[in-house]
């Protein structure tokens, strides 16, 4: 089983996408987890471009649809979604009835070093996940003060958040194979 | 504590005049964000003195410069810096004057005073204890103040919250101010 790691953040040393490889870290044995490396590759949207699909949303696409979920992680701009992994969802959405991200489950978690953990980006991305069709959990994980929360590996460093993590990839992977947990 | 009840404005124990030293000296803040955590500041840049007035009446007083407010996260004090907040360009200063200032006999001490944040003044009252006066190892004559009050921010004109995805808000309205000062006597 494959779970797609999707970092809102381009820094080289995100917490966002450090956070994915700590999560990672908690996934049961047979479920791999692959962080996409080429936002920051994707051009704004237009309709004009369609015609011709960049080869970084190709490769978006292309990830999404072999992956059994999503999950991602982003940092929060002015309390919302950074522009860049708007504008790949965006990409992705369309066209809209054959979407990869069409029924995928999803899972949003965020770290800020702020106080707040990128609550109200996770919130506005669960929103356009579910607009554009996901099936995205219902649960936030904010991380605030992500310098000192986040270990070196991408885990945090308290405990009760790396259960709620753990909690997350769970609800997460319950929700890619009903039929394997109940066996 | 009951520092009230058993309370003497004599101060016996603190006549004269005491100046804050500020290196061995906390003037800081508490508050709860996101409903349960709990979130601390403090400032770098302040000054005060309990002094004896001419009615022999102990006064606390102190000032603080916003703008030496220091958080972990640097956007973070910016934005408490901003007219959401402290608005430290119009109002670059905090201060505090005591009215009555009571000392129970097991040190429990009760200052009541004025506070003045971003142009607002209101009556707070601050509980806590005081210890000493001390001969420091340098031959200084020495006094211990710990200081706790809660105030509500809104009422000083900060106001900014947001509410939460799943319900509460951002930040709480009741914010506790932790003072803890070492005190050395004035020659």
């Amino acid at each position: 089983m494959r779970i797609l790691g999707l970092s809102g953040s381009l820094r080289r040393d995100s917490h966002n996408t450090s956070l994915l490889r700590g999560a990672g870290k908690l996934l049961p044995a047979g479920v791999e987890l692959e962080v996409f490396d080429r936002l920051a590759q994707i051009p704004p949207y237009s309709e004009d471009l369609e015609h011709e699909t960049p080869p970084a949303v190709a490769a978006l696409r292309a990830a999404i649809a072999g992956a059994d979920a999503v999950l991602v992680a982003t940092p929060e701009y002015n309390a919302s979604i950074p522009g860049a992994l708007k504008n790949a969802l965006d990409w992705v959405s369309r066209p809209i009835a054959t979407t990869p991200l069409r029924d995928k489950p999803v899972a949003v978690v965020g770290a800020s070093t702020g106080l707040f953990g990128a609550v109200w980006a996770q919130a506005e991305l669960r929103k356009v996940l579910a607009t554009i069709g996901a099936r995205v959990i219902d649960r936030e994980l904010p991380i605030g003060q992500a310098d000192e929360a986040l270990g070196p590996d991408g885990l945090p460093v308290e405990r009760d958040v790396v259960e709620q993590l753990s909690a997350t990839l769970d609800e997460l992977l319950e929700l890619t194979a009903p039929s394997r947990l109940a066996a | 504590m009951s520092a009230t009840a058993t309370a003497t404005t004599a101060l016996p124990i603190a006549t004269g005049n005491w100046k804050i030293d500020t290196i061995h000296s906390h003037v800081g803040f508490a508050v709860k964000h996101m409903v349960v955590s709990t979130f601390r500041g403090r400032f770098e840049d302040y000054a005060g003195s309990l002094a004896t007035s001419e009615d022999g009446r102990p006064v606390l007083q102190g000032s603080v410069k916003v703008d030496s407010i220091l958080v972990k996260d640097e956007n973070l004090a910016g934005h408490l810096k901003s007219p959401d907040f402290f608005d430290s360009e119009r109002h670059p200063e905090i201060r505090f004057s005591s009215t009555a200032v009571a000392v129970a006999e097991d040190g429990g001490l009760e200052v009541e005073g004025d506070l003045t944040i971003k142009g607002h003044t209101h009556r707070v009252t601050a509980r806590g204890s005081i210890t000493g006066p001390h001969v420091d190892i340098a031959g200084n004559d020495k006094l211990g103040v710990e200081l706790e009050a809660i105030v509500d921010r809104r009422e000083y004109g900060l106001e900014w919250n947001a509410p939460l995805p799943k319900g509460g808000f951002a930040l709480d309205n009741d914010v506790k101010l932790e003072v803890s000062l070492e005190l050395v006597r004035e020659a």
